[in-house]
């Protein structure tokens, strides 16, 4: 599984506006709405789920890196979306530290191994220190998306 | 189930078995727990590189799912305390997500 594979290209957002936790969560979900995703008020939903799971433990899991994620009836596949933050955001991480960049991972239900592939797949991006100072820098969707598809050629 | 003891190092196999696997939520209990401990911690799958068990980015990279077995070993003044903690946590049927 490559991050190429279910991030959606044009949900991107290098540019987060919101600057709480609940509102990271709403702008990420509605950038994958925009792109076409979730029927209904299904984003509503998802937005509640993924709050619900971040009520369980954040999913900030230091370095200035957050993974919230839920997994919903609303999607057959694995889809996912980066955002980043210019100032950081308090995310009661496991090391204290704001957040600053931002993946969301919706899973179907059902499909536990896509989701675990999904975490292992990001976390080998993010352990990689010089992958995560260019993201915190790309100013641009292309060029998020630009380091994605680079990362994938590397590893 | 296996432990062995060479001087502080201890070791033990144990098997997934919760359906989701391990993931996000049992892997921040694990490393919240083994912050708590002055030994060292790590876990791998059988024949793989032992990972940091008080890294959580690291322990994302197990990949775990269910009937996985993992080899944690722990070493320092409190390994045995350790040792019983974490795999508490590894052995959990489900975590709520």
């Amino acid at each position: 599984m490559r991050m190429c594979d279910f991030v959606v290209r044009e949900s991107i957002s290098t540019e987060l506006g919101a600057n709480t936790k609940e509102g990271v969560i709403r702008e990420m979900i509605e950038n994958l709405r925009q792109a076409g995703y979730f029927k209904g008020n299904d984003s509503e939903d998802v937005v509640k789920e993924v709050l619900r799971r971040e009520t369980l433990g954040s999913t900030g899991i230091g370095r200035g890196v957050a993974i919230p994620h839920t997994k919903h009836a609303g999607v057959d596949r694995l889809v996912g979306t980066v955002a980043l933050s210019r100032k950081g955001v308090a995310f009661d991480s496991v090391d204290g530290e704001p957040v600053f960049i931002f993946i969301l991972l919706i899973s179907p239900k059902e499909r536990p191994g896509d989701h675990l592939r999904a975490l292992e797949n990001v976390s080998r991006h993010l352990r990689d220190d010089s992958f995560v100072r260019s993201l915190r820098q790309a100013v641009t969707r292309d060029s998020v998306w630009g380091l994605l598809d680079d990362q994938e050629h590397r590893s | 189930m296996r432990v062995a003891m060479p001087g502080n190092t201890l070791r033990r196999s144990i098997t997934i078995v919760n359906p989701q696997g391990l993931h996000m939520r049992p892997i921040t209990a694990f490393v919240e727990v083994a912050a708590k401990f002055k030994s060292r911690v790590s876990l791998c799958k059988q024949n793989e590189t032992p990972i940091d068990g008080k890294s959580p980015l690291g322990l994302l990279g197990l990949a775990a799912e269910e009937g996985a077995v993992l080899e944690l070993e722990v070493d320092g003044p409190d390994a045995e305390q350790a040792l019983c903690a974490l795999s508490e946590i590894l052995e959990k049927p489900s975590f709520d997500d």
